[in-house]
């Protein structure tokens, strides 16, 4: 028996077969379920190790199941592919134990983990996806795993916030669907391969082309938050803590941007991409929405919200570096995924510290909190900095490659991007590091939650200092072959040099 | 043993096992469940026996001689693919609503039901063998005649209501499909399907004929906007009544028109294909949108039901040029439809018994207090929607692949819109469902029995969507969709 044949569909199924466990299981087998979520967790990160050692050695893992006659269900684990697998898997484990901690004695537990185990099968699905149907299924199935983890509170609000949220991802899932088709009968395959599968159809397709790229772009760039579309993401900040990190740095707005990429290298290829004229506006659309998101971040007094917004911006980035076409904007580009992953993650964390411990949700509620938690601070104040692009942590790295890939791409302009959206980033992350180190705390905190002498729960603390040190780690030890910088080189160079 | 199972002529099976159990049942009532069980089971183990009857014959199709005379004179039995999956779709609902009614019913409604309802399965499966177009009208009545019945059976004035109009509106129907036999019969002087399609031309009696069986058929199944009986009489009858009716009964006639469509008048004309797409179009943004603005959860589900059949409509002005494609689209939506609808219909049997009242607004807790319900309905809304991975999906997709590659834009903007739609009103009710109100009242108990029946058919609509090569080959069996047909 050939395990390389069976090891992606294995990585997808650690978690789904705990999840199915989950579901069935009382709420009252705390032990058990934790257990099989940790197991799940550890099991496919090791699967994936396997995967990493063998790709880099140019080794093929693949997946075949029949899905139609003529359309096969395929995943495979390329280099991109394990850049957004590693991302999630160990994202995942993070956030299992932060919402163990997160949730302790809340109800409904079974409910929530079942789900969140579905939304990280459905992440990686999208992730190992080697071709556009099997990579549709899995965000449908993501749109769908993570509707109930929205709603998860039952509040009148959490409704409402689900209800947009699907609005949003049902209608971009339709867009999706229907460039699929569209391609699909045009092409004859939906198979990713590097640089395209369109470039030979004759440039009497070009405008049927330039449509369907639309329509794609369309219906990842709802998840991925691109302006206009991202009206859901704040709204769903009515969500539990765990979630949101979920949302915006593990599952969602990722797997929307992963497409992106996807469709502009493994569909498209860029170079056709380019010459069909599509990546310059979608350069421009992902600029704009950096300045966006940013400017309207400054405004927010509701921490999560200012990080949402926040996240709208930093999505672009990725985005961004994929539409300027060039090798090195391409790293910057996709080197993002990670690090705004791992950068926007323990900010999220930290947010939810606050309110659980403190009952703080407002930045003007801040004052001197970080006295009374010196270390979510901390580990706060490490990603504040990465996102503003503070050397030598994670997010400057990603920044420093998109620059230097403009000027390389001649497209200047991107640096005065670069440069107002890093002020900008400034402009809303110090004022809340100066309030939490510099004010005075006010007598009385709205709540206070003792946690013994610690200040507060492991299971809360653990994970925003790991991640903070995990987004410092990839900034300084970036030049190490399997850091996410080096890895994003040989993604860049497989999809650039290779012949 | 397996000479035994290949022997056994599973069609005849198929038909009078049902009609002797139904009877039995009817003299001894205290037998009924436990045959009912046995009958379902059994009728399963028939199409499958059945299936591989066919499969090893030559041509895929399967003949049978009732008493060794055949047409002209005698009964023929006949099955092709298209039959098959009739056959499937009946076994597998018939098995989920057997284990649902045995919870369901107490003990005075349970003694009526049991007898017509095997009654009603002996009467599809026949319909489903019938070779020629007067033995499908006999079904086609008896399954009316059942299929009302069942609708009273609760009593209510709601319920008679709906079922008069329901009897009205099927006896119209099958009036109008008896004319047009009777024209054809005049014509050409024999009912066997094969021997007509030989036969039929273009003349004005023929298109007399057409015109009076599908608009009775069409009326029957309901497509708009001959559906105004429909909503009323499936939200009024009870749940698992009103699961065979939106998932069998009217697919019964579906395949009477699609069986004609495809042997006797297809070669007639295109303006009619256009026409039933258009209407098919109607209905699915008309059913959509009705199912969208109600507040009852069983008219929201009925309204879905007219939605869905438009989707199968929508095939016929494909058919023309993807006929493989379009045939196995709406062999695919048909069957995952069947399932899904019943698993919804069921779960909302369910949230009835358990709050009292099917108000969507006021169905807060239900994911916490019926999981398993809950969950049914969920995966059966994926079904409905045509998300992926679900056999509804497999089937939109199919279908949209017909369209573009025939340029069908609109066909393609109906498709999907009838989608967000379906995923409005599946998501109104899911959203409502996850709210936590006080509780008000003290809840009914449902059985396991019917949480599991719904989330069993629910499953299978969702695991369709990855048995698309047994199930179209299945299909394929006999070349029903091929341009070859049997008439040609």
């Amino acid at each position: 028996m050939n395990w390389d044949e069976w090891i992606p569909l294995l990585v997808v199924a650690s978690s789904l077969v705990p999840g199915l466990i989950i579901f069935a299981l009382a709420e009252e087998r705390v032990r058990l379920r934790t257990a099989l979520n940790l197991l799940g967790a550890i099991v496919k990160l090791g699967l994936v190790g396997v995967m990493v050692w063998g790709v880099y050695r140019e080794h093929i893992y693949e997946t075949r199941l029949v899905l139609l006659p003529s359309l096969e269900l395929v995943l495979r684990a390329g280099p991109l592919s394990l850049l957004f697998v590693t991302l999630s898997t160990a994202l995942w484990l993070v956030t299992t134990i932060y919402a163990i901690g997160y949730l302790e004695g809340a109800p409904h537990r079974s409910r929530f983990f079942g789900f969140f185990s579905l939304c990280v099968t459905a992440t990686v699905g999208v992730a190992l996806s080697g071709n556009l149907i099997t990579f549709l299924l899995f965000y449908e199935l993501l749109t769908l795993s993570t509707y109930p983890l929205v709603v998860h509170r039952g509040t009148e609000a959490a409704r409402r916030a689900g209800q947009t949220y699907l609005i949003y991802t049902v209608c971009g899932g339709a867009l999706l669907l229907l460039g699929t088709v569209w391609l699909y009968s045009l092409a004859g395959t939906l198979e990713f391969i590097p640089r395209g599968f369109v470039n030979d159809l004759g440039p009497e397709h070009d405008s049927a082309l330039i449509m369907i790229f639309i329509l794609l772009i369309a219906g990842l760039g709802v998840k991925a938050a691109l302006f206009p579309l991202h009206g859901w993401l704040p709204q769903a900040m009515v969500a539990p803590a765990p979630v949101s990190a979920l949302l915006h740095a593990v599952a969602v707005v990722k797997a929307g941007a992963f497409g992106i990429v996807r469709v502009v290298y493994d569909v498209f290829g860029i170079g056709t991409a380019a010459a069909l004229g599509v990546t310059m506006p979608l350069a421009w659309l992902a600029a704009f929405t950096i300045i966006y998101g940013s400017v309207r971040a400054l405004f927010q007094d509701d921490l999560k919200r200012r990080l949402a917004f926040s996240t709208i911006s930093q999505v672009a980035y990725i985005i961004l570096g994929v539409a300027i076409v060039g090798p090195i904007s391409t790293i910057g580009g996709v080197v993002h995924l990670v690090h705004q992953g791992l950068m926007k993650i323990t900010l999220f964390f930290c947010a939810g510290n606050l309110a659980e411990t403190l009952e703080i949700h407002k930045v003007s509620e801040m004052n001197g909190v970080g006295r009374r938690m010196p270390w979510t601070m901390a580990a706060f104040t490490i990603g504040a900095f990465g996102m503003i692009g503070a050397p030598p942590i994670a997010g400057f790295i990603s920044k420093w490659y998109l620059g230097v890939g403009a000027l390389e791409a001649g497209q200047s302009w991107v640096i005065l991007v670069l440069v107002g959206s890093s002020l900008l980033n400034a402009m809303y992350f110090l004022p809340i590091l100066h309030r939490a180190w510099f004010r005075e705390p006010p007598d009385q905190w709205p709540a206070d939650h003792q946690f013994g002498r610690k200040e507060t729960a492991w299971a809360l603390l653990l994970p925003p200092v790991a991640t903070a040190v995990f987004a410092l780690g990839v900034g300084l030890f970036a030049s190490l072959a399997f850091s996410p910088l080096g890895w994003a080189k040989l993604i860049a160079a497989r999809e650039f040099y290779q012949p | 043993m397996p000479e035994a199972f290949s022997q056994t002529p599973w069609a005849l099976v198929l038909i009078l096992l049902p009609l002797a159990t139904g009877m039995i049942s009817f003299l001894w009532p205290r037998l009924a469940i436990s045959l009912g069980l046995v009958t379902a089971a059994i009728l399963i183990l028939a199409v499958v026996g059945l299936g591989w009857q066919i499969h090893s014959l030559d041509g895929g199709v399967y003949h049978h001689a009732v008493g060794g005379w055949g047409a002209p004179l005698g009964i023929d039995l006949y099955a092709d693919g298209l039959s098959l999956l009739m056959l499937t779709t009946t076994a597998l609902v018939g098995m989920g609503v057997s284990i649902y009614s045995v919870a369901y019913f107490e003990h005075e409604q349970a003694l009526r039901f049991w007898p017509i309802w095997l009654l009603l399965l002996a009467a599809l499966n026949a319909l489903f063998l019938s070779a020629d177009i007067f033995n499908l009208y006999v079904t086609l009545e008896l399954l009316g005649l059942a299929a009302v019945t069942l609708t009273a059976l609760a009593g209510s004035k709601a319920a008679l209501d709906g079922a008069m109009r329901y009897l009205l509106a099927t006896l119209l129907g099958s009036l109008c499909y008896l004319l047009g036999v009777e024209l054809l019969y005049h014509s050409y002087g024999t009912v066997d399907i094969a021997t007509l399609a030989e036969r039929v031309a273009a003349t004005p009696v023929v298109w007399a004929a057409l015109g009076l069986m599908g608009a009775g058929l069409i009326l029957k199944t309901a497509l708009f906007p001959l559906h105004f009986w429909l909503p009323p009489a499936h939200s009024s009858a009870p749940a698992p009544v009103s699961a065979v009716l939106s998932a069998l009964v009217i697919k019964a006639t579906f395949y009477i028109l699609l069986r004609l469509w495809l042997t006797l008048f297809n070669p007639l004309n295109e303006s009619v294909a256009t026409l039933l797409g258009l209407l098919g179009a109607a209905a699915v943004l008309w059913g959509s949108l009705q199912a969208l603005r109600q507040t009852r959860l069983k008219l929201l589900i009925a309204y879905s039901t007219v939605a869905q059949i438009g989707y199968l409509f929508l095939a016929f002005p494909l058919a023309a040029v993807a006929a493989l494609s379009t045939w196995n689209a709406v062999a695919y939506l048909a069957l995952s439809h069947a399932l899904a609808k019943a698993a919804m219909f069921l779960s909302a049997g369910n949230l009835l018994r358990f709050g009292g009242h099917d108000r969507i607004a006021d169905l807060d807790r239900v994911v916490q207090r019926l999981p398993v319900t809950a969950m049914a309905f969920a995966l059966a809304g994926v079904s409905i929607m045509g998300l992926p991975p679900s056999g509804g999906f497999i089937g939109k997709w199919l279908l949209l692949e017909a369209a573009l590659e025939q340029n069908r834009w609109d066909l393609v903007l109906v498709m999907l819109l009838g989608g967000l739609l379906a995923a409005g009103y599946v998501f109104k009710v899911l959203g409502h469902s996850f709210t936590e109100a006080p509780v008000m009242h003290e809840a009914g108990t449902v059985p396991k029995a019917m949480e599991w029946a719904a989330l069993l058919l629910a499953v299978a609509a969702v695991v369709l969507g990855f048995l698309t090569v047994p199930v179209l080959a299945w299909f394929g069996l006999g070349d029903v969709a091929g341009i070859g047909g049997v008439g040609s």
